[in-house]
């Protein structure tokens, strides 16, 4: 577990401003995490809650019309206002990240082989023979059967878990400190997933890296990372160690979405739980609580401003004003 | 690979086979007995019958037609009825200057559209892009024998630089070759350059937005690596879709340039074959055309796969 040294990677008060089709909109706010060394945090939100755009924020790959404030540090150094120049020797490096489309996050005219050895001929400046050799290693380490003769095919030639191996191989290649995830399952035929996120999970042990999941499967969330955050709105609405977030659910909004999860086992017939109304648009969020106009326990001064976080419990935070009645037993979180 | 090959190979034959039926059946339709042509509407019936025979236009479809075929296998394409003179001949002293002219223009053409292209692509929506890309609206507007007097005007008239037109053949050393063909390779290159680096530019941007682009940027490349190693390969197929039907075109349309220029080019050669009802010779020219064009559409097929993996496999 972690340890009490200082944090890897520090997130303070991260904004992040994107210029859409519907005008400039207020992606994320208000985004603060400390992440130690060999820390696990899960982001969980639906599309378009800011979870993504918090990841490509951390790893320097927002469009350049996207305006970023406050700080994320590495190891004390500042990221944000980082020129590109600089940010390229980090990324793939010391922060690397899986993407969620396996199927077209290769290049379908280099090798498998080239790909996985691109960052370390990029960052470790070893020889190609080298690097080829440490490829094969990788993807002989990721599962990838038959790693050394097949190191010199092309992607067309592999399936979605294959591809997502490879794309994995891909981020480790320079041992990063920091491994961001993004949906690495979704795309993913449910029967390979649970190979695929054990997968990450032993080598996030075995390397002792950091890692940042982010996905919408609260399942996901529940058994891969020992905190997270729930997001909505660009806002992180909950946060706390992944027992405690689940044990205890503050916030309205973490209550409808586990809700909203689909189960095994239900009647025949029976509907899913949804949670009432739309996604806001990002483009013009309401001015309080970002899930006041979804929310079955909204009073007026919710919309007044956006609420404070308010601890419940050791490292456990919840962005509601109303906690008394969410979190009182017998509660609509119930 | 051999596979690929093959077909591509038995297709281009099957190609210019269909064309040479085509051609022929379509040319004999023709109204009109060449014989007579020749010889005007005042010769005897006798002298033009003899001509009939002479020429072979006495036999049977069939056997004209193979008659065609193996000449064409051997290298004999016969006589041109209005010059005498051995079809191949008239034909090869006209290559020798459309063949180096199609070639200079499609290496200007290359040349302005991928650095065009490339450059706009990666300055989307900034100045240069806007600037670069409204001159290639021009460059579309233009009609190109227009900017070629222009041309005419600058480098040979105000700065007696290059002559204004005729061709000075290669025997006087390749350079001399060159300049004479230099005016018209541009104005031929000009409006062909504004479409292709078009074509180039919306290729570049389309894999741009590709996934594995922010793949790329996420182990750690430069926005210039990225474009160099991951995009242009992705984007070249369409940009040599586009190459390959606009040099096709400069073998066979540079009719117009060839009259500005005054180049005995081979759109030269078949309009005034044409004009004299000379067959032969249009049925040979028109014959190599869709050999040219059919064979770049192979070099271009082939390069696909050269460049593409995923080609080679899908056995196109």
């Amino acid at each position: 577990m972690a340890d009490t040294g200082a944090p890897l990677i520090e997130v303070k008060n991260l904004g992040v401003r994107l210029n859409t089709s519907r005008g400039p909109a207020q992606a994320v706010r208000g985004v603060s995490f400390a992440l130690r060394r060999g820390e696990t945090l899960g982001l969980v939100g639906e599309s378009g809650c800011g979870k993504s755009v918090t990841a490509l924020a951390l790893i320097g790959l927002l469009p350049d019309s996207a305006v970023i404030s406050g700080s994320i540090r590495l190891e004390g150094a500042e990221l944000v206002g980082l020129p590109d120049a600089a940010y390229c020797k980090l990324r793939g490096n010391r922060i690397s990240m899986i993407f969620q489309e396996p199927m077209t996050a290769l290049n379908p005219m280099h090798t498998i082989g080239h790909q996985v050895a691109e960052p370390l001929r990029r960052h470790t400046g070893v020889s190609a023979t080298e690097a080829r050799q440490e490829a094969i290693a990788l993807l002989d380490r990721v599962g990838l059967p038959d790693a050394a003769k097949r190191v010199d095919a092309y992607p067309h030639q592999f399936s979605g878990g294959q591809r997502q191996r490879i794309t994995i191989a891909m981020a480790l290649a320079c041992q990063p400190d920091v491994l961001i995830a993004d949906e690495p399952t979704t795309a993913l035929d449910v029967t390979i997933q649970g190979q695929i996120l054990d997968l990450i999970a032993d080598l996030v042990a075995e390397r002792g890296m950091s890692m940042i999941l982010i996905s919408h499967d609260l399942g996901v969330i529940a058994e891969n990372v020992e905190r997270m955050m729930v997001m909505y709105g660009g806002t992180v609405v909950e946060s706390g160690t992944t027992d405690a977030v689940f044990t205890r659910m503050g916030h309205p909004y973490t209550q409808g979405l586990f809700r909203a999860r689909p189960r095994l086992g239900a009647r025949k017939g029976t509907r899913l739980t949804t949670i009432a109304g739309t996604v806001p648009e990002l483009a013009d969020l309401p001015a309080g609580c970002t899930f006041a106009d979804r929310c079955a326990i909204v009073e007026g001064r919710c919309r007044a401003a956006l609420p404070a976080v308010v601890d419940v419990g050791a490292a456990h935070g919840v962005r509601c004003i109303r906690t008394d009645v969410s979190m009182a037993v017998g509660g609509v979180g119930a | 690979m051999s596979v690929f090959f093959l077909r591509r190979i038995l297709t281009l034959v099957a190609t210019l086979f269909a064309a040479s039926l085509i051609i022929f059946l379509v040319l004999d339709a023709l109204p009109g007995n060449a014989a007579q042509m020749l010889m005007g509407a005042d010769a005897s019936p006798d002298a033009v019958r003899a001509l009939t025979v002479k020429l072979g236009l006495d036999q049977p479809l069939t056997v004209r037609y193979l008659l065609w075929i193996k000449g064409m296998a051997v290298g004999d394409l016969g006589n041109s009825y209005v010059y005498g003179t051995p079809v191949a001949g008239l034909i090869a002293e006209r290559l020798v200057l459309t063949i180096p002219l199609a070639i200079m223009s499609m290496l200007i053409t290359v040349v302005l559209a991928l650095s065009a292209g490339i450059y706009t692509a990666a300055n989307h929506n900034k100045l240069g892009d806007v600037g670069v890309m409204s001159l290639t609206q021009i460059g579309i507007a233009l009609p190109n024998f227009w900017f070629a007097i222009l041309l005419i005007l600058l480098f040979s008239v105000k700065l007696q630089l290059l002559s204004a037109g005729g061709f000075a053949g290669w025997d006087d050393g390749v350079w001399a070759g060159i300049r004479s063909l230099l005016l018209p390779a541009i104005s031929l290159a000009v409006v062909q350059a504004a479409i292709l680096a078009r074509v180039t530019r919306s290729a570049v941007l389309e894999v741009l937005r590709e996934d594995f682009v922010r793949t790329a940027r996420a182990k750690g490349l430069g926005k210039r690596e990225v474009l160099w190693h991951h995009v242009l390969r992705n984007a070249m197929i369409p940009v040599m879709t586009v190459m390959g039907l606009q040099f096709a075109n400069l073998l066979a349309g540079t009719i117009v340039i060839e009259n500005v220029f005054y180049l005995p080019g081979l759109g030269r050669l078949i309009f005034q074959s044409i004009a004299n009802r000379d067959l032969i010779v249009v049925r040979n020219c028109v014959m190599l055309l869709a050999a040219m064009v059919v064979t770049v559409n192979f070099v271009v097929d082939v390069l696909y796969a050269f460049i593409d993996p995923r080609i080679k496999v899908a056995n196109l």
